[in-house]
């Protein structure tokens, strides 16, 4: 199969929908013919469907996003890139408040089909405003979904399912992924969202991990393979909907869990996931639950700092064998 | 128009009066006395043109044609209610008239309407976006954002600042150095009016001007209606805040009243087909209010429906 990139996948699914579907356009800050987006995940998308579609905008995040509220729900499929996740909290108004609940509010008579695309993650020394993994907050927020894919096939499949879906979707990226390259088919799929993805199998130890921390807690695996420890990887691909299934399936399996995720620890991705193994699965825990993640800090600019609180393969395989 | 607004007055009349009789949950922003602004913009749009309201939005909703009953249904927290008793009186919406729903955090409703704005230009329908907001909103980022965007974008949007001179109860003087917020509009090189948001005439040409503009594709119009509510901010304010003086000199101002004189003084209606009118509405709230009366709550598991399509 051939195998193409992560930033390249999104592009496909951006242009693959954009053809099969004329209410989607794209909106965002420098993502059309002169930057392609800061990341390039839209470069030639204007080119190919013109300024309109494809349409650069002041660097107005709130306005962005309540402009894609507003097209949302009168009969445009519109998907709004936040340049840096960290600018999402100044559209957290239109996200939260109006995107999430514009169609509880109002008795379910309209949806709000839009897509965020946004990246998160450190590891590239730009610091402190471009560099948190924010994924909590938006799991906070009924009415959203949040996906978070770490390969090229999740991206492309969980895009189109965000952008056909009539719910806002809150579209998680990370910085590091992508120029990673993975076989990803040429035909036509799409993955639905609450259905997570065992990335690597395994019989001693269970590991929770989204994003580029997948790609780390393989590494681990890897590593612990070696050394006779059975690693089994689950990637929940979506933290809402969450497959609390699959989870509880491989704790009842492994009866051993690490959750391991970039974001703080406090009120995190980790304690929602650790909260859901707490309540139901409780009695096939044969190990305290471990959480690999970040301090609760913020992120800091010089290398050494920053890689000190990254979560990496050897904080990974210290927390596996603490439990194993 | 004349009716429209009488609608308006009676039927906030009766909110106030149920709100007394404990039949209203929460609290009540109340429209009267800022009749003329939702009615003279409102009277210039088709039922397939969009409005964006805020947490002052019965006479918006009203004005753009929405059912008395399913309004006030709402607003006592029925399940016959707009939004089934899930919006109350600051969210109400009619997507079917194009009253794309009340934000109540100020400001948020205006960079949707410019989203509304661009969804008609890209699908190239000729329908317009009416923007309702107040002075308030007028200090938010969210205004200048959505008019530097929609100005730029040529957007089909009327942006109606409805300056009741508090937000709250602070004074736009202490929190603004400008008198005219249409002043404004010359940062984004559109054109900025400021009309008399008591005067249903004034307001009326102001917005069809602005209308013709957008339908042309020439783009947004700030339209500044200065107006005055005749109650506090909500239900627990007394409004202590205005002289007894300045809320006299506004209620002899009042919209309806003038409206009504002017409508005698050119024989367009007489004192009968006057109280004709007020009768009618009179009929028209008293159904609304028993529709609303009668109805039944939501079953409390609804709560639970309708956060994901």
């Amino acid at each position: 199969m051939r195998k193409i990139t992560y930033r390249d996948a999104l592009r496909e699914a951006l242009r693959e929908e954009m053809h099969r579907d004329p209410s989607v356009f794209l909106l965002g800050e420098d993502i059309g013919r002169y930057w392609g987006g800061a990341f390039k995940v839209t470069e030639g998308l204007a080119e190919e469907f013109g300024d309109e579609r494809v349409r650069d905008t002041p660097i107005s995040e709130s306005a962005i996003i309540g402009t894609a509220v507003g097209a949302a729900i009168t009969g445009m499929r519109p998907i709004a890139e936040i340049m840096f996740g960290d600018l999402t909290a100044l559209a957290m108004d239109q996200i939260a408040n109006q995107a999430a609940k514009i169609r509880y509010m109002f008795g379910g008579q309209t949806g709000c089909p839009l897509v965020i695309r946004t990246p998160f993650g450190a590891g590239v020394n730009i610091a402190s405003h471009h560099s948190q993994s924010l994924e909590a907050w938006f799991m906070h927020v009924p009415g959203l979904y949040v996906a978070v894919p770490s390969t090229p096939y999740d991206a492309k499949g969980l895009l189109k399912t965000a952008i056909r879906g009539d719910n806002p979707a809150f579209f998680c990226e990370h910085k590091l992924l992508y120029p990673i390259e993975d076989e990803v088919p040429e035909e036509e799929y799409t993955i639905p969202f609450g259905v997570a993805d065992i990335k690597r199998e395994g019989k001693d130890v269970t590991i929770i991990a989204t994003l580029f921390m997948v790609h780390k807690a393989l590494n681990a695996a890897e590593e612990l393979e070696k050394e006779g420890i059975s690693v089994e990887v689950v990637d929940p691909r979506t933290l809402t909907p969450l497959d609390k299934q699959a989870i509880i399936k491989s704790v009842k399996k492994t009866g051993r869990i690490v959750i391991v995720s970039e974001d703080c620890k406090t009120a995190g991705v980790s304690a929602e996931i650790a909260a859901v193994v707490a309540e139901e699965a409780v009695d096939y825990l044969d190990a305290p639950v471990k959480r690999v993640t970040e301090p609760d800090t913020p992120i800091p600019f010089s290398p050494p700092l920053e890689q000190y609180v990254i979560p990496n393969e050897k904080s990974i395989i210290k927390a596996v064998k603490e439990i194993a | 128009m004349y009716k429209k607004m009488l609608e308006i007055r009676l039927f906030e009349e009766k909110v106030f009066e149920l709100y007394g009789q404990n039949l209203v949950p929460g609290t009540i922003h109340l429209y009267a006395g800022e009749e003329a602004v939702a009615v003279g913009v409102c009277s210039n749009l088709r039922k397939e043109d969009y409005i964006t309201s805020t947490h002052r939005g019965h006479g918006h909703c009203i004005a753009k044609g929405a059912d008395l009953k399913r309004t006030m249904a709402e607003i006592l927290g029925k399940k016959t209610g707009y939004c089934k008793g899930k919006g109350g009186s600051m969210h109400i919406a009619d997507f079917a008239i194009g009253m794309l729903g009340a934000t109540a955090v100020v400001g948020a409703g205006l960079p949707i309407a410019v989203g509304a704005g661009l969804s008609i230009k890209l699908r190239k329908t000729n329908h317009v976006v009416a923007c309702f907001f107040g002075d308030g909103a007028s200090n938010q980022g969210t205004f200048h954002e959505s008019i530097n965007m929609a100005s730029t974008w040529k957007l089909p949007v009327i942006f109606v600042c409805e300056n009741n001179l508090y937000a709250m109860g602070t004074r736009q003087s202490s929190v603004m150095a400008i008198e005219n917020i249409a002043d404004r509009a010359v940062a984004y090189g559109i054109p900025g009016v400021s009309v008399d948001g008591n005067d249903v005439l004034a307001v009326y040409e102001a917005a069809q001007k602005a209308v013709k503009r957008a339908r042309k594709g020439e783009g947004p119009t700030l339209i500044e209606c200065k107006t005055y509510r005749h109650k506090g901010h909500s239900r627990v304010d007394p409004a202590k805040y205005r002289s007894k003086r300045e809320v006299e000199e506004w209620l002899s101002k009042d919209p309806i009243k003038r409206f009504k004189e002017r409508l005698l003084q050119t024989n367009s209606l007489t004192e009968i087909e006057i109280q004709r009118i007020a009768k009618e509405v009179s009929t028209k709230i008293e159904e609304a209010v028993n529709f609303a009366k009668e109805s039944p709550y939501p079953a409390s598991e609804e709560a639970l429906e309708d956060i994901y399509a």
